[in-house]
């Protein structure tokens, strides 16, 4: 019995030794950017987790002037906002109709969708097809890209909620002489409330942290969005860390807050589907 | 109650139009033009055959090494990833104090832009001002002090160190979802019969998060094959083309009026996922499918 407890008692320490150096290991990293963008310009020669001498937070004001930082935000929010709506509303129809009609035609046309997932995208060609439709460096254009890209998820998403709200309520509604958009925007749409806050707050996450697709397809400076915006400060600033930082923090403010607060929901939606089994 | 009627085929319509022209066609346009001499430099357009290909598995342009690059990024972060996300999972799943603390801070990394995660490294470990060499000579290991990002020998293991960063939080916050959803009742079966903590491990645990850790995997896969921030950002393909993955060399290519080598790499990608990918959709939709 005494091994046991002494057993026990060293698994523990284990542990929460593991723990720690793992949070550690990411908390450190952040601390860095956080402390650093408040020091002044000399002091961040080197990149040190001292406490700022004097707590400089002018940093921001002057990461946001110089970074023209307040366009990008609009048009990230703008972007990521639009796709998150859009993504949201044709999402959920196709999982709806996919997951309550399924017949071979539909079943393979849900696969053919969720496939996307695993696609890689042909940039190249992408190109030409953007060119085509006159989409290139065009807010409409990047938001339509965005839909494309997380549609695949967002489906197979919420076609697990769909096939939880129960079929009767559909057949009561039509014989009350519901419409097929009265039945799914006033009745089905409310029920998967859970299931639209989890997807859209996926689809902001990732598309406000989009990259890619902006160094491909905007090339006028005043449509970048924040991505964008810091990778190119980045290259002009390199050598004031104090200033970078700043421009971080302010970058990651949205996702990390929205993380905070959504925790639940975020955890939830990319862990779906993975522990069913 | 007519389905057909009830649920119309046109609300699927636009969700399926997008995609389809914005992700498929690209695609399939690519397949295409991978047999093409596709360039900015002509007008017009022949037809080459297999040449593009012929010209990537030959050795010609480095092309394979960039493939071979982005296959050994996709194998040591999946294995690191799923492998230390294993045992922290273990490690936070049950019984120990600031469990949910532990458990936020690590998958914060995950909702950060890649990006931005790129960037702060570069200044981390940067050789000379960076925060990991000023700690090590602090600590008095200066020779642990690299050159992470510009030694040719380390720079792509230092990339690939900072993507394990970024991404062993989630792997290991859906193992501890998996490892959760295993049945107490399991463990107080073998417990009766004086099983030690290895072999509740080996003979339950394992076995219950098949599904779980197949998931993972083919996540992690799949995000390795498509790798472009985080290399762009630490060290876009340099020192050389020594970190050079697939799509980092096709922006690359693209920003040359290289197309064709470009689209021929991208279509190779493409097809190999059209094969692999239908059976990691399956894994991944599994349950959705039986229901």
């Amino acid at each position: 019995m005494v091994s046991t407890t002494k057993n026990r008692f060293v698994t523990l320490f284990l542990k929460n030794l593991l723990a720690w150096c793992a949070s550690l290991l990411v908390l450190v990293p952040m601390a860095l950017i956080i402390l650093n963008a408040f020091k002044s310009d000399g002091e961040t020669l080197t990149m040190t987790m001292d406490l700022p001498k004097i707590w400089t937070f002018t940093n921001f004001g002057v990461v946001i002037e110089k970074g023209k930082l307040v366009r990008s935000f609009f048009n990230s929010f703008l972007y990521a906002g639009c796709a998150t709506i859009v993504v949201v509303i044709l999402c959920t129809m196709a999982a709806y109709v996919f997951s309550r009609r399924r017949t071979k035609g539909f079943s393979m046309l849900y696969m053919y969708v969720v496939l996307g997932m695993v696609i890689p995208v042909n940039y190249v060609t992408l190109t030409k097809v953007m060119q085509v439709l006159h989409l290139t460096n065009s807010a409409l254009g990047i938001i339509l890209l965005y839909t494309a890209m997380q549609t695949p998820f967002t489906v197979f998403l919420t076609y697990g909620f769909v096939s939880k709200v129960p079929e009767e309520l559909d057949e009561a509604a039509i014989l009350d002489g519901s419409t097929p958009a009265n039945l799914f925007f006033k009745i089905v749409l409310p029920m998967l409330r859970p299931a639209v806050i989890t997807a859209g707050v996926l689809c902001f996450l990732n598309t406000w942290n989009e990259f890619i697709m902006p160094l491909y397809f905007l090339h006028s400076t005043d449509k970048w969005p924040m991505t964008l915006a810091i990778y190119n400060f980045f290259g002009q600033f390199e050598t004031n860390w104090n200033l970078i930082c700043a421009d971080v923090i302010l970058t990651c403010l949205p996702v990390v807050l929205l993380y905070v607060i959504c925790q639940r929901y975020i955890i939830g939606g990319q862990t779906e589907g993975a522990v069913k089994g | 109650m007519n389905k057909a009627k009830v649920y119309p085929w046109y609300f699927a319509i636009g969700a399926v139009l997008v995609y389809t022209v914005l992700n498929v066609v690209p695609g399939i346009l690519g397949l295409g033009y991978s047999f093409t001499d596709w360039s900015a430099y002509s007008k017009e357009l022949h037809f080459v055959g297999f040449k593009n290909f012929i010209d990537v598995f030959s050795g010609k342009g480095n092309y394979l090494t960039y493939i071979l690059n982005t296959l050994l990024f996709t194998f040591v972060t999946t294995v690191a990833k799923t492998g230390l996300g294993l045992l922290l999972a273990l490690a936070l799943s049950k019984g120990i104090k600031g469990m949910n603390f532990h458990r936020g801070v690590m998958y914060m990394p995950s909702v950060l832009p890649v990006l931005v995660t790129g960037l702060t490294f570069t200044s981390i470990l940067n050789p000379k001002i960076g925060f990991l060499n000023t700690f090590l000579r602090g600590i008095g290991l200066d020779f642990l002090a690299q050159k992470w990002l510009v030694d040719s020998k380390l720079a792509f293991w230092s990339v690939m160190a900072v993507d394990i960063w970024r991404g062993t939080g989630y792997i290991m916050t859906m193992l501890i979802v998996g490892i959760l959803a295993i049945p107490n009742v399991y463990y107080e079966a073998v417990a009766v019969d004086g099983a030690s903590a290895w072999q509740k491990f080996r003979y339950i645990t394992l076995p219950m998060l098949r599904q779980t850790l197949a998931v993972t995997i083919v996540l992690n896969v799949i995000y390795g094959l498509k790798v472009f921030d985080m290399v762009y950002a630490l060290t876009n393909g340099g020192p050389g083309h020594r970190t050079e993955v697939m799509y980092t060399a096709v922006y690359k290519m693209m920003s040359k009026g290289l197309y064709a080598a470009g689209t021929t790499i991208s279509t190779l990608l493409f097809v190999f996922m059209l094969i692999v990918g239908y059976f990691m959709v399956k894994i991944l939709t599994k349950d959705e499918v039986v229901e």
